[in-house]
């Protein structure tokens, strides 16, 4: 029980319909999941399949029409403890415009501990810790809006670890990103991980950042379709089409070949991999 | 086209008048302007603009940019300077149909004219070296005592920076959607005020739009990052009043305060 993050049963969630008259339509219906402390999970799903509306039920943003969410072992319908799970729960959004609150990055930065009530020598020492995290400790005197987009989303999730949050859930943090700033991100999503052993959730629709993670979960209709390691969840290649998703490059091309009688493994993520295996094969063959 | 809006410009220097607590600043202009409507004489003035003259110096403002600043104002001084030109008591020195201009009557015009000028320039020292969010802050803790009353003074201070916040990124929005919109063959340049302003319907509702839903956006991300209001709030930067701010304070109650007795001895 200790291990586990958030655990969610039997979830069902619809938005009040504008209408009096108009029956809702789930948009999460039946969700159970558990994610373990300190695991890094890619949340997949194509536009409308209920990810985001799962994840803004980690921190309390919306909270569950049926069955529960627990994070920490906190019930996220307890308006008392609302506070704490968005404290422990943190969330970076899609548009870095429409997170960052102050003209100088540094107060922007300062915004949750703030919120906190934590000391201002405290939140000194958060900010510039968070800001170097980041890399963007230079910049820390700078007006947000001249900044790149990807720089704009570092000052965000800067923001976010001024929290010191056990868990971070990203949002499609890189979809309005250049190659570069999407580089960056990754890079420090990767990082957040491996050095702060923070739990990372990741809601994207890039086959290549879910590659990345420990486990990835497909999600279609509101509910959760499959679940597992990449490796296992990629190979499955017509499924994940039935579902409106592309595979990985890599896993694209490997199966192609399968499919025209070579025998390569599907299981290869990264180029190198790929690569590896391609030449394995063919010097055998 | 839109770049160079100054709504409230801040320019950043290291000066005392730069450093000086923003209360400070703020409680300094309002005696300011009410040393200069007690003044009432030439000499009354005269102190006032060597208040504001060592004020600019020492800020090391640039004066082309006061004077920049103040051409918005250009035509209200003119209008009141005529005005008072011509509703001035006394012996007439120059008369024409309805006209009369007399002696009283230029003073009273040079000194409403210099008024108003002064006035602005004044206020632009507060909002030149002070930028908008200590001015904000600033703010706040002024009215920090009308909270007694009921009147939600953190609440107004936050939507104010926040829409300091969000005016470079609107202006950035218009801009693109402008261009969007010249790009499909509209003209913002051409025909008279009315065709003008139906130009503008275009790019108007999308801004509008796009502004709901940042708003609501940013409502989200803050609520993700635990606001909850005013309450048990803390501060990066904690503002502290220094020796300095006491004495320039002590130097603008001396000016009001020779300012309102220069008045009452006539002079």
């Amino acid at each position: 029980m200790d291990q586990i993050a958030v655990k969610i049963n039997d979830l069902t969630f619809f938005y009040t319909p504008d209408e009096e008259d108009e029956t809702p339509r789930d948009v999460l219906s039946g969700v159970r999941l558990e994610i373990e402390k300190g695991s890094f999970v890619a949340v997949l799903g194509h536009n409308g399949s209920g990810k985001s509306t799962l994840a803004r039920h980690l921190n309390a943003l919306l909270l569950p029409r049926g069955g529960t969410v627990t994070v920490f072992g906190m019930d996220t319908r307890d308006e008392e403890l609302t506070l704490e799970i968005r404290r422990r729960v943190g969330m970076v959004f899609q548009n870095p415009d429409n997170q960052i609150v102050s003209n100088v990055v540094e107060e922007d930065v300062a915004f949750a501990p703030e919120n906190l009530g934590v000391p201002t020598p405290e939140i000194r020492s958060r900010v510039d810790e968070a800001l170097k995290t980041v890399g963007m400790y230079e910049f820390r005197t700078h007006a947000p809006h001249l900044l790149s987009g990807g720089q704009k989303q570092r000052i965000a999730i800067a923001g976010v670890l001024a929290m010191r949050p056990e868990c971070v859930v990203f949002d499609e943090p890189t979809a309005m990103l250049d190659p570069r700033g999407r580089r960056d991100v990754m890079n420090i999503i990767r990082r957040m991980k491996n050095e702060l052993g923070s739990t990372v959730v990741l809601i994207t629709h890039h086959m290549e950042e879910a590659a990345m993670a420990d486990r990835v979960i497909v999600m279609s209709d509101g509910s959760v379709k499959m679940d597992g390691a990449p490796k296992e969840i990629f190979t499955r290649v017509r499924e994940l089409e039935d579902l409106g998703l592309t595979v990985p490059r890599t896993t694209r091309l490997m199966y192609e070949l399968r499919e025209r009688g070579v025998d390569v493994p599907l299981d290869t993520l990264t180029v190198e991999e790929c690569a590896q295996a391609l030449a394995c094969h063919f010097k055998a063959g | 086209m839109l770049k160079d809006v100054t709504l409230g410009q801040y320019f950043p220097g290291d000066t005392v008048v730069h450093s000086l607590d923003p209360r400070t600043k703020i409680l300094m202009v309002i005696l300011y302007i009410a040393a200069l409507f007690t003044a009432k004489s030439w000499l009354g003035y005269a102190l006032c603009l060597v208040f504001l003259a060592s004020a600019v110096a020492v800020s090391k403002i640039r004066l082309s940019a006061m004077l920049k600043g103040l051409k918005p104002v250009v035509f209200v001084v003119i209008l009141t300077s005529v005005l008072n030109l011509f509703y001035g008591a006394g012996e007439p020195i120059f008369q024409w149909w309805i006209f009369k201009i007399s002696r009283e009557g230029i003073k009273a015009a040079v000194l409403m004219g210099s008024r108003i000028i002064m006035l602005v320039m004044g206020t632009f020292m507060l909002t030149y070296t002070t930028s908008p969010i200590m001015l904000t802050y600033g703010l706040e803790l002024l009215l920090g005592p009308l909270k007694k009353l009921k009147v939600p003074v953190h609440e107004l201070a936050m939507m104010m920076s926040m829409a300091l916040r969000l005016i470079p990124t609107l202006i950035e929005e218009t801009d693109k959607i402008m261009s969007a919109q010249k790009a499909r063959g509209a003209e913002f340049d051409t025909g008279n005020l009315i065709e003008k302003a139906k130009a503008m319907l275009p790019i108007l509702v999308p801004l509008f739009l796009s502004s709901f839903r940042r708003a609501d956006e940013l409502a989200t991300a803050m609520e993700a990052r635990c606001y909850h209001g005013g309450e048990n709030r803390t501060r990066l930067n904690v503002l502290k009043l220094a020796p300095r701010d006491f004495t320039t304070l002590t130097v603008g109650a001396l000016l009001l305060a020779a300012s309102i007795a220069l008045a009452r001895i006539g002079l």
